[in-house]
Formats: structure tokens, sequence, C-alpha cells
């Protein structure tokens, strides 16, 4: 107990943040490494600007092949000598490989892509941090950094090279090379995905026949991370990546493309991790509608589908979403979802967190919304009315009521005759509302009761699920069979429904649904 | 409703339909979790013609609801008019089976599966196998995911054709190019292979097994590990090592840690299925490795495994290949340098003294015992004290002690409240096991301690250890030893101390007995009654409805009724409020 300060005591967040100090910059080497046997000794070959020129290709050869010597970087102090002598060469190959033209002949390719699988394709090691959050904890660093830069830097120079051919390369930048790639995305350090997002958006600039494969394998990786493991440390850098790729995409948009917006990018939505991603997730969705703004209603709707329920910090997120998907949506597409989506945004005005119902009122300082919203006011006024007039007393917040109040007075601007009904109308609204809710519970308990009677005798329990079809609601027109005639015939029943339907509520639902 | 008048009458289906379109989820999510009622209430016919294609076309809802529907349909078939008619519950399970989200679906496989039993073997061909090659070709991946948990349930009651188009599909499905699939196909591997006819195990399991086992991506290899056990009880002994083991052998030294994190984790199944022959020759030194990983991962599921590896070896050779190859291992693991492996490791180290006896016990596994006790990290001296009875069986606790009690007191004072917390759940049994007189001397006053751990819950754990002491060591040794320390913090300047001697005395006044109770602990909590803090107060009225009970008639009438009388005209309502309670439940109105 001597073992911790009266403060630490006192505050269990400043030991939790002492020790994460303590474990920050930690490095991890890959398992590979320290399963193989002790590497050779290296020594250093000869300059390769100082060997005449028709010697240059062999040295260069030479120099790859000795650089698919991987060290121990866990163990700080052994082979230093060799490790030097692998940072030079690989720094001096970077170098020719960028300076000089005509290096990249033929029989140089294989032993290039041999070098740089040797070094970056590994089993990327177990993390040491079992609940890392990437938001809150520092990464663990790859510890064979020094070399593996360079040859990350030595992969881009030479796909950047002007020599470089790709009708050669492609033989050996294959499927199974982009796929070890795609794993490596999975690394915790950010400098490591950082390389590899330049060097998948360069392979996928100049291979058109891995365009399909490396789509896909992105589909898989996140489908696996939606659906499986929730956890993949590259889904910023690959979202990124595709961010550019939906750019490119020639219209009319293929339906392998939709399918992936519908099917993998909104489920994203869903991920626990979501604040690491969404901005580069929301840029892609964008990009979707601008290509084809018919995806507008779907989407907004998927997004309502996947709306947050208990993380206010997401939901802030998914308002901020919508208000850039709002940015460019045409009219016509307003028209199309502004029901379900106001009645959304009406929910998150009333939210008791300040945060999202302040992000959903910022709505109003939008030009375009407002416009949007003036001229469909006598849909989106009736669905927003009631939640601001309550807010308007209720809220905890005074910056919330103040924002509450500029809205209300910029909607009464927009038609002051609905306004005055809505007002007038409210309080009997409210009580029809609370009638309703009551009606339903007493509904459900009859039910239950009815429940009871029929587990306790199955054949005469039911006298009372008298079937009436003398109602108006369409799905039942055609329900002619009556089950039960025990019990007498009753019309009260169909007036249930029939008064249920009358209620506001209920019939914008089942408007909705018809 | 307003028509209603108090009539019980009702129209369910109205009702659900209505209920369905609320646009609250929750509401939604209520009216299908009650959905076996409504169809109670429909009957069998309607259920049958309107709830279930309503539910069919309803499919598009939020995960939640689908969710609970999948569920309720596994539980429809009376509902629906028994098994006759149960084939009508599988459009709207199909569906449920190839929405995008796991949890949906895999209830919505487990609904199937469930009824795919009740349906006759004629149905079985007519709807439920097409049903499933429908979801094994279908475009979307998750339909042929669902597909691959549905074979063995249909396998073995369809005619051979069918069997053999299914065996077909399955095979398609191992090698499709999606990997979530190809995983799905892998996990129902060895499920798969039960069902089948040896002679096609042979042919067609071992086959996909190999190739899955190879696949490129280590999350499909790791569950072909899975399935290597179920597969290698099915084979007879001679073929296990052409047909198994070369896979076998591979996973052990995968590439990726994942796999052999896996092998690791199978361990004592695997070596309970290729049998003791293949155990002496190959996994003993599979097993070397995985204890010596480069891996933390691995080499603590490895060490996790190590007693049950060393139990279910063969008896001829047990001792030797412990002490050769297996006890060398664990000694390196023993200083390991990570705490995970070290913890694993000391959860079962112990165990290994009943397999090898007394003499190799003390001569090989003492030290490490001690080694183990010294370690810097609390979890490992925990796993080791957690575990004595073992070593007391073979060697007695006392050569233990030494170095036992460093142990224990430093854990007593561990900076982590719930490392204290773990070491005084053990205390019952390590008095036990050390006897009352090393208690007495060494431990007592640890015990004593943690009654004024600034922490509440060590605090209350301490106070509960008592009671099992005394438990163990009798009433007398109570009065002699405890109570008088504990009736002592009464006088504490801190009133949360103050209050422990009241908790002390509830947990304590029925182990006591009468006589103790009334003679020392009552006139304490009584004069404790005129404190000045207001917890201490209303926790006396609390204290006195608790030992009530074991008071006589006579104390309770003339000592506790007045002072619970007097607390209950105190100022403080919460006071008031507790000794009104304890008035009325030791019935002193």
């Amino acid at each position: 107990m001597s073992a911790i300060s009266a403060s630490e005591k006192v505050d269990g967040f400043t030991r939790k943040s002492v020790k994460k100090a303590q474990k920050q910059r930690r490095s991890q080497g890959s398992s590979q490494y320290r399963t193989q046997s002790a590497p050779i000794e290296l020594s250093p070959l000869p300059q390769l600007k100082d060997a005449p020129s028709t010697e240059q290709p062999e040295l260069f050869t030479q120099k790859l092949q000795q650089c698919c010597t991987v060290f121990d970087f866990m163990d700080s102090v052994a082979d230093l000598k060799s490790k030097e002598v692998k940072r030079a060469t690989l720094s001096e190959l970077v170098d020719y490989v960028s300076t000089n033209r005509g290096v990249l002949v033929e029989p140089a390719y294989p032993e290039i892509i041999n070098m740089i699988s040797s070094n970056i394709f590994r089993t990327l090691p177990p993390s040491e941090n079992p609940d890392f959050d990437p938001e809150e904890d520092e990464p663990t660093l790859e510890a064979s950094w020094p070399h593996i830069q360079l040859v990350y830097e030595f992969l881009l120079r030479f796909l950047e090279n002007p020599d470089f051919q790709p009708s050669i390369a492609k033989r050996f930048i294959d499927q199974k090379f982009v796929l070890q790639l795609l794993e490596l995305f999975d690394s915790e350090d950010p400098r490591e995905r950082d390389f590899l997002k330049t060097v998948l958006h360069r392979i996928y600039g100049k291979f058109l026949g891995l365009r399909a494969f490396i789509r896909k394998q992105i589909n898989n990786i996140f489908l696996r991370f939606i659906y499986e493991t929730e956890h993949f440390n590259g889904v910023a850098e690959l979202l990124e990546i595709l961010g550019s790729i939906i750019n490119g995409f020639a219209l009319p948009l293929k339906a392998e493309h939709k399918q992936f917006l519908m099917k993998v990018l909104i489920p994203m939505h869903t991920a626990k991790g979501l604040a690491i991603f969404h901005a580069q997730l929301a840029y892609c969705v964008v990009q979707f509608l601008e290509k084809d703004p018919t995806l507008t209603e779907p989407v907004i709707r998927g997004l309502l589908k996947f709306w947050p329920k208990t993380s206010s910090q997401k939901e802030v997120m998914f308002l901020g979403e919508i208000e850039e998907i709002l940015d460019v949506i045409e009219p016509t597409q307003f028209k199309k979802i502004q029901e379900p989506l106001f009645k959304q945004i009406a929910r998150c005005v009333a939210n008791p967190h300040f945060q999202v119902a302040e992000r959903a009122l910022y709505f109003w300082n939008n030009e375009y919304i407002l416009s949007l919203i003036e001229e469909n006011i006598d849909k989106i006024l009736p669905i927003m009315f009631g939640n601001l007039y309550r807010i308007s007393k209720e809220h905890w917040n005074p910056t919330i009521v103040a924002l509450v109040y500029n809205v209300l007075k910029t909607l009464m601007e927009m038609n002051s005759k609905l306004f005055d009904e809505l007002t007038a109308s409210y309080k009997a609204d409210r009580q029809r509302e609370k009638k309703k809710e009551q009606e339903r519970e007493e509904l459900w308990r009859r039910l239950e009761e009815l429940r009871m009677g029929a587990t306790q005798n199955n054949s005469h329990g039911l006298p009372n699920a008298q079937n009436n079809n003398n109602n108006n609601n369409k799905d039942m027109d055609n329900n002619n069979q009556q089950q039960n005639h025990q019990g007498p015939e009753d019309t009260s029943v169909s007036e249930v429904i029939t008064d249920s339907d009358g209620t506001t509520a209920t019939a914008e639902s089942s408007e909705n649904t018809k | 409703m307003a028509g209603a008048d108090g009539d019980d009458s009702l129209y369910p289906i109205a009702v659900l339909i209505d209920e369905l379109r609320n646009e609250d989820v929750q509401l939604r999510l209520n009216s299908i979790k009650k959905l076996s009622t409504i169809a109670l209430a429909l009957g069998v016919e309607r259920t049958r013609t309107e709830l279930l294609p309503f539910l069919t076309d309803t499919i598009y809802d939020e995960d939640e609801v689908l969710l609970a529907l999948a569920e309720q349909l596994g539980n429809f078939t009376m509902l629906v008019g028994g098994p006759e008619y149960v084939h009508c519950l599988l459009p709207p399970l199909e569906s449920l089976a190839t929405v995008e989200e796991t949890v949906v679906r895999d209830k919505a496989v487990e609904s199937l599966r469930k009824i795919s039993h009740e349906h006759s073997p004629v149905d079985l061909e007519v709807h439920f196998e097409p049903l499933v090659k429908r979801l094994a070709s279908g475009d979307w991946f998750t339909s042929r995911t669902s597909a691959c948990g549905l074979f063995s349930v249909c396998y073995p009651r369809v005619s051979s054709t069918v069997k053999a188009e299914i065996r077909q599909h399955f095979r398609t499905l191992c090698s499709d190019d999606t990997p979530m699939v190809r995983r799905a196909a892998a996990s129902k591997l060895g499920e798969f292979a039960k069902v089948l006819e040896l002679e096609y195990v042979k042919s067609d399991i071992i086959s996909l097994f190999t190739a899955l086992a190879s696949d490129e991506q280590d999350s499909v290899r790791l569950l072909a590990v899975e399935a290597c056990v179920s597969i290698a009880q099915l084979l007879p002994q001679e073929d296990l090592e052409t047909l198994v083991m070369p896979t076998l052998r591979q996973a052990a030294e995968d590439k990726s840690w994942r796999v052999r994190y896996m092998v690791a984790d199978k361990f004592s199944e695997l070596q309970k299925a290729v049998g003791p022959e293949i155990t002496k020759n190959d996994l003993v030194p599979a097993f070397q490795n995985l204890l010596k990983d480069c891996e933390a991962e691995v080499r603590a599921a490895a060490a996790n495994k190590v007693k049950e590896f060393c139990e279910n070896l063969p008896e001829d050779s047990r001792e030797t290949i412990i002490m050769t190859h297996i006890l060398p291992c664990v000694k390196e693991l023993v200083s390991d340098t990570n705490q995970h492996v070290k913890s694993a490791l000391a959860s079962v180290i112990m165990g290994l003294s009943t397999i090898l006896g007394k003499d190799n016990t003390i001569e090989h596994l003492l030290p490490l015992f001690l080694a183990q006790l010294k370690d810097e990290c609390p979890e490992v001296r925990l796993n080791i004290i957690s575990n004595l009875d073992c070593v007391n069986e073979v060697i007695g606790i006392r050569q233990l002690s030494q170095s036992l009690l460093p142990a224990i007191v430093e854990l007593a004072e561990d900076a982590k409240w719930r490392v204290r917390l773990a070491i005084i759940e053990y205390m019952p049994l390590l008095a036990g096991q050390l006897g009352v007189e090393f208690f007495d001397e060494k431990l007592n006053s640890l015990c004593m301690a943690w009654l004024v751990d600034h922490v509440y819950a060590i605090r209350e754990a301490a106070t509960c250890n008592l009671m099992k002491l005394v438990e163990k060591f009798g009433a007398e040794w109570a009065q002699n030893t405890i109570i008088p320390k504990v009736l002592g913090m009464a006088n504490d300047p801190n009133y949360l101390h103050r209050m422990t001697t009241l908790f002390c005395i509830n947990a304590l006044s029925e182990a006591c007995g009468q006589e103790i109770t009334t003679k020392h602990m009552l006139p304490v909590v009584l004069k404790m009654s005129n404190d000045q803090v207001a917890n201490v107060r209303f926790n006396v009225a609390k204290s006195l409805q608790k030992i009530g009970p074991v008071l006589d008639s006579n104390s309770l009438q003339t000592e506790v009724k007045p002072v619970l009388e007097k607390l209950a005209s105190d100022q403080d309502i919460d006071v008031k409020y507790f000794a009104q309670e304890a008035i009325s439940v030791l019935a002193l109105a």
C-alpha cells in the first residue's frame, strides 16, 4: 500500500495516465524475426555510383539480395554492424532507383519484389494491449522501422520510377502480393499504414487487372471488420483510398459498386470505433451520392436504420454526415426522405445531451437546408413542432433553449398560419397522444390475459379473440376465415381499430408503410 | 379504443400490425416478443395464412427486431399446427438467414436447425433441403454462410442421391472465394464429418480439411485445427498418420501465431483424439515447441495445458516424458518475460505434484513453486496460493510455509485492492491447512488490518472472512483472539471503523452463539446507540435487528427494546426508519 501515493488513492485516473505514459512508445517486432536462425553477418559491398555502368546491374542485384536478410530489432544490441550495413545499402538503393534512369531492367524485377516481400511481409504479432483503443492509447510501434521504412520508400520509388513497366511487374505484383499487402494494413504503427496507403494507391492506379480484386479484398476486410472481429487498424487508410477510387467510377454505377455502398459502407456506421474513420467514411458516402443522386433515399434510410441509440458521440457524427448529404441533395430526393429524416431530427433536437441537440439545431444555420425546409414547410413543420415547442420550455441547457427559439421563429416566418394552428392544437394533440398510449397498454394487457386463458385451456380459451373483419385496414380485407365462433359477436373491436387509426400518430405511420 | 367499453374483445393481428408499424423500435420489439401470444390467439390456420406471410414481407427492420423474430420462429411448430405444417416456417427463416447482421443470421440458422428435426423425412427433402440448396448458391455471401450450418442436420435423414448433392454443395462452399464463407465452412467441417459415412470422411472430408488447413488466410486455417479434433476421432488409428498428421504437424508450425495458438488451445482434445502412440512420437515435441514459441500468447495457451497434457500421457512412459521433455520447458517458463505466461503456468503447475508424486515434487517442483511465490507479478503468486490444496495432499503445506508467509503478507498489502480481495478469499482455506497455531502467530494480525482498509469492499470481505474463521476455529477461539479487537474498534475516532465493529458483530453473532453475543457484543452495540454520527446510529438499529434472533427474550425486552424506542424518536429520518423496521421485525412493538 505504501507503493502508491495519497493523491493516487484519491484519483484513480492519475494512476492510469501515469501507467499510460510509461507504456508509451513501446515497440514491437514481428513473429518472423524471432523464429529465424541467427542471421549471417553482412559485409559492405562497393558503392553503386563507383562501379562501372556495365557492372552496376550485377551489383544492384547483389545489394538487393543482401537486403533480404532480416534482423531482430527487439534485441537492440544484436548484429549492430550488419544492421548498419543493411541500412546504408537500403538507403543507397532508394537513392539509386529514384535518381537513375534505365536501372529497372527486366531481370531486376523478381529480385526487387523478393527483397520487398522478405522484408515487409510478415505475420503481425499479437497486440500487446488487447483492448487497444486507437483514440486513447499510444500505438505500438514497429521495432524494425529503421529498415522497413527504407524498404517502403524503395517500393514507392520503384513504382513511381518513369521506367517502371506494369506489364513486366504484373508477373510479380500479383493477387497474392496484394493480399499480403492488405493484411499489413492491420499494423498498429501509423507510419507503416501511411506508406501502405500510398503504395496500394499506386498499385491500384497502375495495374488495371488488379483493380476488381483489390476492391473485393477490401470489401472482405470491411465485412470481417463489421460482422466478425470489430478490429482492424487500417480502416481509415483503406477508406481514404476508396474515396479516390469512388471518385473515378464511371457512370452509370455498376451494381457491384451500389452493393458495396449499401451492404458494406452503410453497415460500417455501426462499428464501435466509428470516430477513427468517420470522416473518411462520410466522404465515401457523399462521393457516391454526388455520382448518383438516386442513391440518396436508400442511403438515408440506411443511416436511419443504424441510428445510434446509446452513443451521443456517434449521434453527433451521424448528424454531421446527414448535413454533408443534405448539402448535396437534390430537392426531388429531399422530398422522398423528408418525413422519416425529420422525425429523427426532431428526436435529436429533443435529446437531453446538449451536443446532440445543438448539432441538430445547427441545421437551421445552413442556407441550403433552410431553403429545402421552406419549400416543404407544410410537411416538416408538423413533424418538428411538438418537440421544438416542448424543448423550448423544458430543456435544461439555456443555449439549446435560445437556439430553439430562433428555430421556432424561423419556422413561424415560413408559414405563420400553420404555426398558429399547431400552437393552438398543441395541448389537444399531447392529450390525444397520451390517451393513445394508455389505449395501447390496455390492448396489450388484455392480449396477455387472453394468452393466460389460452395456455390454461387451449380449446376454450379463445372466445374473446373474436375475429371481426369489419374494419378499414387494408391488410385485413381478405381475412375471412373466422377461427372461433364461441363468444358473442362484437363490433367494438373494429371501432377500436378505426379509432386508433384516427389519431395522428397512427395515421402517419400507416401512410408510411403503405 | 374509446368504443371498447370494457369488453375484452380483441383483434390480435390488427394489433400486431399496428404495433409492428409503430415508430418506436421498443414497441415493435415488444410485439414481436409476444408473437406466440398472437399466434395462439389467431389459431393455427390463420397463423399460417396471414401471420407468417405478413412476417415474411416485413423482413426489413432493425436487427434487434429481426433477432427476436428469428428466435420466436424456432419455437413455432405447435403454433402452426405441429410437425405436419412446420415447413410453413421456412420462408421467413430463409429470409432471416440472409441478412447481414451475424447475430440475426446465426439465430435464424439455430431456429432452422431446431425445426429441421421436426420435419418428416419426406418434408425434409421436399421443403428443407431445397432451402439449404438455395442458400448455398445464393449471390451474397451471407446466405452461403448460413447454409454451412444446415448441411449436417439434414444429411442423415435424406436419400443417397440428395446426400451426394449435399456433399457437393459443401465441397463448393469450402472453396468459396469469400473468406467469410470458407470460415463458416471450416467451422462446420468437424460437425459435418461426424454425420458422414466413414468412406466419405476419407474421400471428401480429408481433402477439404487439407485444403482449408493450408488456406491463404490464417483465420480459415485456424478453424481447420478445430475440425481436426472431430475428424481424428472418426478415423481408425491406422489412418491417422497418413490422413491427419501431416496437416496437424504443419499447423503446429504455422507461420501465423493465431494458428499455433489454436493448436495450443486445443492440445488436450487433439491429444485424446490421436491416441497415445502419436502423442508420444509427435505431440510431445510439438508441445515442447509451443511452450517455447516466440509469441507469448502461444506460450500462455500451451502453459495452460501443461497439467492436462501430462495427465493424459500414457501411463507407462508418463514420468519419463515429463521429467525429460516437459519439465525443462516448464522451468524456463517460470522465468518467462511475459506475466500472462507465468500466470497461466502458475494456475496449473501445482497440479503436477499429484502426477509426479512426493519425491519428484520436493526435488523438482518445489523450487519452481517457491520461485513463483516470489514472482514480481501478484497474479502469479495468487494463482500459486489458490492451488495450494493440490500440493498439500502430496507433500503437506509445511514445506512451503516459510516462503508462503512473505508472499501472503505482500499480497495482503498489495496496492491493487482486487489483489487484496483475492487473497482474503483464500484465507479460510489457508487457515485450515496451516492450522490455528500458525495462523494466530502469523496471519491473525493481517486479518485484523484488513478491517481498517480504506476500501469498503476489503473491509466487507474481511468481515466475512472473520465469520468463516470462527466457523473453522470455534467460538472459544473467537472470544480470545478476535472479539476483543473487534469490540475495541467501537471507540475508534473514525466512524467508518466504528461501523466496521457493527458489521463484524452482524457477521459473527450467529457463529459465536447466544452467550458471547449477549455478554460481550450486545453492550457495545447498545452503547453505540449514542454515537454522534447518524450512520452509526442507524447501523446500530440494523445490527440489533440482525442479532435479535440470537438473543434471549429477556434481554430483548429489557435492553434492546428501550434503545430501539429511543432511536425510533431520533431526529434523523434514516435512524428512525431503521429503528422502526427493527422493532417490527423483532415484534417488540
